[in-house]
């Protein structure tokens, strides 16, 4: 197995199991497992569906809801991911989930020098809403959400899909959207992030504050363990991180005189199912107790439903490989179970050609049916949370709770989320993780089957695969659609929404307002991030080594 | 060189992308190997790098690219390098690079090329491998 140490013996017997987390797993368990950690039916896992949510947030888990699939998609120009929506959407999928290119990420108009080489290429080019006019085009917004997956901009695209909603007649009420929208996440892996940690916090802040007055059914930010996990944190600090990070956020929004109770109901996660098996399951269900213990007890949320750990438990790319791609369908497929085992809302799969590049229309639909098999041939929709009850999962569970609790305090004791970040500690110490592990890859003491065992002697099994391929029309074509748009718009009122928007910008009022004016008015990406680059300046990261 | 005889090394990410796990482990790596090593951060423009190696005096500057785009860059960066004098300076290159392409980086100066999944082993002996051709 990949991703514990497995320690053998003279005669290949197992040893010793011990968990990245750093759990030691025992040969057998039994009743007196649960004594020894002092287990409790009522505090420790409650029904499905009561407090603390261990077992579900659901009475009847997905009995009475399957979970929502949603690929991450988005490709080229906003044209060519149009029609991709539309071929998940008709093969069964329910919500979306949009990959745009680093330019829009980063805040870059396609004609920017910063973006050559980049346009369309990992995702979607964005560069006003007269593209997301055709991204979306025909696609039920009041019934289908949308996740974005955008960070450093995420308040820039929540203002556009508003205002794409409002363009096609629906009201901003009904419309459902989740930017990614985790700055702190991006400064400790991916590097999707523009400006300074605070800046970064407030445009949060700001993007909280809005949606709960003004977007109802819109979840302002999603907090991504996920990231935090493929950059080298252990599955314990994937979440321990992840809430710690959900307080500065939390922190920042009560300052502006809100109440947790008003605003953390709307906050999402994604998380990664990519490791051991067990150790995931036990960390889904220990996440979700303690999410909503915390909630509970340190800030006086009473409203249960607002102490739900919801979000997309999925991916799982680092533990992909070149090496023998196909062998990733099974690991897809695992994956899924483990996360449908965890009692996941919503999911996706890291689909097996993404060791080399984004999916092809079939690798992607192939990543869909694994899902839908899990759920509809596999009898994962039978009963709530099958595995409670189990000596070694329950007992995992409480060890998993117990080392998040460890990891969560020592972010504390540097001073919270926001000062860990600024002064790169928990950059060091992910990054660490990631060198320890790949150490004891390259040692073997962790086996990747086809990369470090059983490996090809050439790379031929590699070159079957049918690849995505990216085509240098589609930034051409990106630029002179942007060239145009900026001849036929009127230029009166992107100035002045831009001014508006730069007034807010400095005197600290909220933007959010402002960037969906902008937004209407055809103001592109680059400008509106522009704005905010020349108010806010640019992050310098902290010395690493 | 003033300095001492510990190989000074440039971890540099050009461009947009932000996955930097290998570079930082590389780094590592190198660190642990008994190297000196400078991590320029995210976000570099090639003028950056070529400051920051200037700058600090190192020996080799090790590119990290995943983004598909290290031919341009590396023969970009080779050319800036030698018209700010850093003659003695060698590149190396690491990240998603197809087989295919090592020739053609060689070909135009770069002194070793590091495709992901190469061991650290390697990595090391390679950079102590070519700072002792220099």
């Amino acid at each position: 197995m990949g991703v514990a140490k497995y320690i053998k013996n003279e005669k290949d017997a197992v040893e010793e199991v011990i968990y990245q987390s750093g759990i030691k797993v025992k040969p057998s368990y039994g009743p007196e497992d649960l004594d020894k950690a002092g287990f409790s039916y009522e505090k420790d896992l409650g029904d499905p569906g009561e407090y603390p949510f261990t077992r579900s947030l659901h009475p009847k888990g997905y009995r009475s809801r399957a979970w929502t699939t949603r690929q991450y998609t988005g490709f080229g120009t906003p044209q060519e991911t149009n029609e991709r929506f539309k071929l998940m959407i008709a093969n069964g999928q329910n919500g979306l989930n949009v990959a745009f290119d680093l330019p829009t990420q980063m805040g870059y108009d396609s004609d920017d020098p910063m973006s050559f080489g980049e346009v369309g290429r990992v995702g979607m080019a964005i560069d006003s809403l007269r593209d997301f006019e055709i991204a979306f085009k025909d696609i039920p917004l009041d019934r289908i959400g949308s996740g974005l997956t955008i960070n450093a901009v995420a308040t820039i695209m929540m203002a556009m899909y508003q205002a794409v909603a409002e363009k096609f007649g629906y009201k901003k009420t009904q419309i459902s959207t989740t930017p990614q929208n985790d700055i702190l996440k991006e400064m400790i892996g991916r590097g999707a992030w523009i400006f300074p940690v605070e800046h970064g916090v407030r445009l949060v802040g700001d993007s909280i504050e809005y949606a709960v007055k003004e977007l109802p059914r819109s979840n302002p930010v999603s907090l991504c363990g996920y990231h935090l996990r493929e950059s080298g944190a252990t599955p314990a600090q994937e979440i321990a991180f992840a809430f710690e990070i959900a307080k500065a956020y939390i922190d920042n929004v009560v300052a502006r005189g809100m109440k947790p109770e008003e605003f953390v109901g709307r906050f999402s996660f994604n998380f990664n199912v990519y490791g051991n098996l067990w150790e995931q399951i036990a960390k889904f269900r220990a996440a979700r107790k303690l999410w909503a213990k915390m909630l509970k007890e340190e800030y006086g949320v009473t409203d249960k439903k607002k102490l739900f750990l919801r979000g997309l438990f999925g991916g799982g790319g680092s533990g992909l490989t070149k090496e023998q791609p196909e062998n990733n369908i099974m690991r897809g497929a695992f994956y899924a179970l483990g996360a449908a085992l965890s009692g996941a809302q919503t999911t996706a799969l890291c689909s097996f050609d993404e060791a080399f590049t984004i999916p092809t229309p079939r690798s992607a639909l192939l990543s869909l049916r694994t899902l839908e098999i899990i759920m509809d041939e596999v009898g994962l929709r039978d009963t709530v949370d099958p595995l409670a009850g189990s000596y070694f999962i329950e007992t995992l569970t409480l060890e998993m709770e117990e080392k998040i609790q460890t990891e969560m305090r020592r972010v504390q004791e540097m001073g919270g989320m926001v000062k860990a970040v600024s002064t790169g500690f928990i950059q060091r110490e992910v990054s660490r993780q990631a060198y320890e592990f790949e150490k004891g890859l390259q040692s073997k003491e962790y086996i990747k089957v086809g990369q470090n065992k059983h490996a090809s002697e050439t790379d031929e099994d590699q070159k079957d695969v049918e690849l995505h391929g990216y085509n240098e029309e589609w930034a051409k074509k990106q630029v002179a659609s942007l060239k145009k748009l900026r001849r036929e718009r009127n230029d009166k009122d992107v100035s002045a929404t831009l001014k508006a928007l730069e007034k807010a910008a400095t005197e600290g009022d909220n933007v959010m307002p402002h960037l969906v004016k902008c937004c209407h008015a055809y103001a592109t990406v680059g400008e509106m991030a522009s704005v905010f680059r020349e108010a806010f300046g640019e992050w310098k990261e902290p010395e690493l080594f | 060189m003033e300095h001492s005889n510990r190989i000074r090394v440039l971890i540099a990410k050009p461009g947009l992308d932000g996955h930097d796990k290998g570079a930082k482990i590389v780094a590592l790596a190198l660190r642990d190997a008994g190297m000196e090593v400078i991590y320029t951060g995210l976000h570099q423009t090639l003028p950056q790098i070529i400051k920051a190696a200037s700058q600090e005096a190192v020996d080799v500057i090790g590119l990290s690219i995943m983004s598909g785009a290290h031919l341009p860059i590396s023969q970009k960066l080779l050319g800036m390098m030698k018209e700010e004098g850093l003659s003695e300076t060698l590149l190396t290159v690491g990240g998603v690079i197809p087989h295919q392409d090592i020739p053609k980086l060689k070909d135009m100066g770069v002194s070793a090329v590091f495709p992901g999944g190469t061991s650290f082993e390697d990595i090391v002996n390679g950079m102590n491998g070519i700072i002792q051709n220099r």
